[in-house]
């Protein structure tokens, strides 16, 4: 395989984690190069080149730009200009999949989903789990390339390899047309204390068994006990408990701990996805026939509203 | 105002069906039902138009599937539009969402709704594949959505929290789960729903070309099926007021604490 060109995403100067974890698994499978849209380029060059990148294209500023039309065009000029790319890897967060879907049109080509595993087996062949993590669905491009797959958060692991920063390439930003109108305003971020939810080593997450907002508190006090991060089913999110940024699962956070701990939680296949590799699963739920004790390695039938503050007073007095 | 609303009918998840090993296609044998994913978009639609406009569902569905789509046409929605060829089968995203861009243009809408991921594909792509098949600008991931004058503001869900962004329309938003509560269908809507237009079309209809879309225009291949390494079962035990201690001797064994 050739060149393979990450999508990378960055904030205040950082590399999205997501992106370390693509850069590692495309230097495995051939020459790692960055693509990126947005400012300050020169930031994140030293740490795309120590994970693995040669060389970053980028746009610079996009102004109030969306990534999605703006890296989208950038991206099928350079392929109409000449450049070619074998594979093109997305992580599938808000701004992969915009990008991934509109350069799809551009170029007419595919776009393969929810990827979880890459095999070069004299072309890449994507792994995708489907009814709830038990089957694989294993796809590959019949078409030339470049082979765009959309990959999941946590499917890699990140590496730094050394390199020297990444070399920064223009990549020249085309007129958009209409399909460039939408302005971002403004930008909010939630605050928040402790280990991010998807680094954290323990993640302790409460769903609907609860019963009221009020009662998450209980999940706050125990992952703050357990050094860990509190996280929530799409149940208590949609119903307004807690902010979207706690969601795991399909639609959230993908999570890899070495312990998860499940509170009230009823294990939908779409919760699932998203805690399934943890090392270690704890469940707590009153319904022994939960499917969430399926996958737990330690499971307790019983009340939230009694086993966690019995927990919670056992590990107070530590 | 128009708003075109993408819903997809889907198997009951409850009862997802099977893969068939020999086409690779998803065998689904019951009635196919109003994806709930697309209910919130239905019901956006309905709150925005209040009522002073006209909402146009689209749906692309084998065997002209209409049970998904008389639910949405209960809950207020005005007509729609139902694409259903034998040539779709086994369309993926792009092949989607060229057909359904093709019926949204024969409608000229203000404003194309659609959920920001289906409940059985996910693919998460269709929505913003129709803005740029379209050549429109596209919001995703709307949690929050205002019009005024010919602009909408949108709160666009971020990993972080949450963007404020403007767009003009005409244009393509696709909406979380949990944006809006989707109303249930009254039994008066439910009655004008049996009587309320669905436009059926072909591919031909839409001057799509059977070779782009379909298995034929997927442009790749399944090359296995296999059952996942399932995640064991561990140690199951009844709260009898002491389990808190199995998991504190649990978390020490895995030096957490
Ligand atoms: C397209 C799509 C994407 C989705 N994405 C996600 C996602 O990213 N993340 C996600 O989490 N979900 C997602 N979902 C939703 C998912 O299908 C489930 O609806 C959701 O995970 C259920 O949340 P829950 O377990 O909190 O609630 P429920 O399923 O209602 O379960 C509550 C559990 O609490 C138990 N319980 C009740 N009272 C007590 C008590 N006192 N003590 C102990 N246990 C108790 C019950 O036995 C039950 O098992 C998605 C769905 C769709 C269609
Ligand atoms: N066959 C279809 N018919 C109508 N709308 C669809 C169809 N497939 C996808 N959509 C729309 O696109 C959204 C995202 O779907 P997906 O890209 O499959 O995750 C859905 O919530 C629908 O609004």
């Amino acid at each position: 395989m050739g060149t393979v060109w990450v999508h990378a995403e960055a904030a205040d100067g950082k590399v999205a984690s997501i992106t370390l974890e693509l850069l590692a698994e495309a230097r495995q499978l051939g020459d790692a190069e960055a693509v990126y849209a947005g400012p300050g380029v020169d930031d994140i060059a030293d740490e795309l080149g120590a994970h693995g990148a040669t060389k970053v294209h980028a746009t610079g500023s996009i102004g109030t730009g969306l990534q999605g039309p703006a890296l989208a065009s950038a991206m099928a000029d350079a392929i109409a200009g000449g450049a070619s790319p074998d594979a093109i890897l997305f992580g599938t967060t808000q701004d992969g999949r915009d990008v991934a879907a509109r350069l799809s049109v551009k170029l007419d080509a595919p776009v393969i989903t929810n990827i979880v595993e890459l095999v070069d087996d004299g072309g890449l062949v994507g792994t995708e789990p489907v009814f709830g993590g038990t089957t694989n669905v294993k796809t590959r491009f019949t078409g030339g390339s470049p082979a765009i797959f959309l990959i999941r958060p946590k499917s890699f692991t990140a590496e730094e390899v050394g390199g020297g920063p990444a070399s920064v390439v223009p990549l020249p930003l085309p007129d958009l047309g209409g399909a460039g109108a939408a302005k971002v305003q403004n930008r909010f971020a939630a605050e928040s204390e402790g280990p991010r939810l998807d680094e954290a080593a323990v993640v302790v997450s409460g769903g609907r068994g609860l019963g009221e907002a009020e009662k998450y508190h209980m999940i706050e006090e125990l992952a703050a006990k357990l050094g860990g991060a509190a996280g929530a089913t799409r149940a208590i999110v949609d119903a307004g408990w807690v902010p979207y940024a706690l969601q795991v699962g399909q639609t959230g956070k993908v999570v890899k701990p070495d312990v998860y701990i499940a509170c009230g939680i009823s294990g939908a296949t779409q919760h699932m996805v998203g805690m399934k590799g943890s090392k270690n699963i704890i469940a707590i739920n009153k319904d022994p026939e939960a499917p969430i004790f399926s996958i737990a390695d330690l499971g307790v039938v019983g009340d939230v509203h009694k086993v966690i503050p019995a927990l919670l007073e056992a590990l107070g007095s530590r | 105002m128009k708003v075109a609303v993408c819903v997809k009918q889907i198997p009951d998840p409850a009862d997802p069906g099977k893969i068939d090993p020999e086409t690779k296609t998803l065998v689904r044998d019951t009635k196919l039902i109003l994806d709930e994913s697309d209910s919130y978009g239905v019901e956006m639609a309905l709150q925005l138009v209040d009522g002073d406009g006209e909402v146009v569902l689209v749906s692309m569905a084998p065997n002209e599937e209409v049970n998904g789509l008389r639910t949405a046409l209960a809950m207020g929605a005005d007509s729609a539009i139902l694409v259903s060829d034998d040539a779709l089968a086994g369309s993926d995203a792009l092949g989607t969402s060229k057909v359904l861009a093709a019926a949204i243009q024969r409608i000229e809408p203000d404003l194309v709704l659609a959920g920001t991921e289906s409940s059985d594909g996910y693919t998460g792509t269709v929505p913003e594949m129709i803005a740029e098949l379209m050549g429109l600008p596209s919001v995703t991931f709307a949690k929050e959505i205002a019009i005024s004058g010919g602009e909408v503001e949108v709160k666009r869900q971020t990993e972080a929290g949450y963007d404020e962004v403007t767009c003009p329309l005409p244009c393509v938003l696709s909406v979380t789960a949990g944006v809006v509560e989707p109303r249930y269908p009254s039994f008066k809507g439910i009655m004008a729903a049996k009587s309320k237009p669905v436009e059926k079309l072909g591919i031909a209809d839409l001057g799509i070309a059977a070779d782009t879309v379909g298995w034929a225009g997927a442009g790749q291949e399944i090359v296995a099926i296999e059952p996942a390494p399932a995640r064991e079962a561990g140690e199951v035990i009844e709260d009898d007021g002491e389990a808190y201690q199995r998991i504190v001797s649990f978390l020490e064994e895995l030096k957490v604490i």
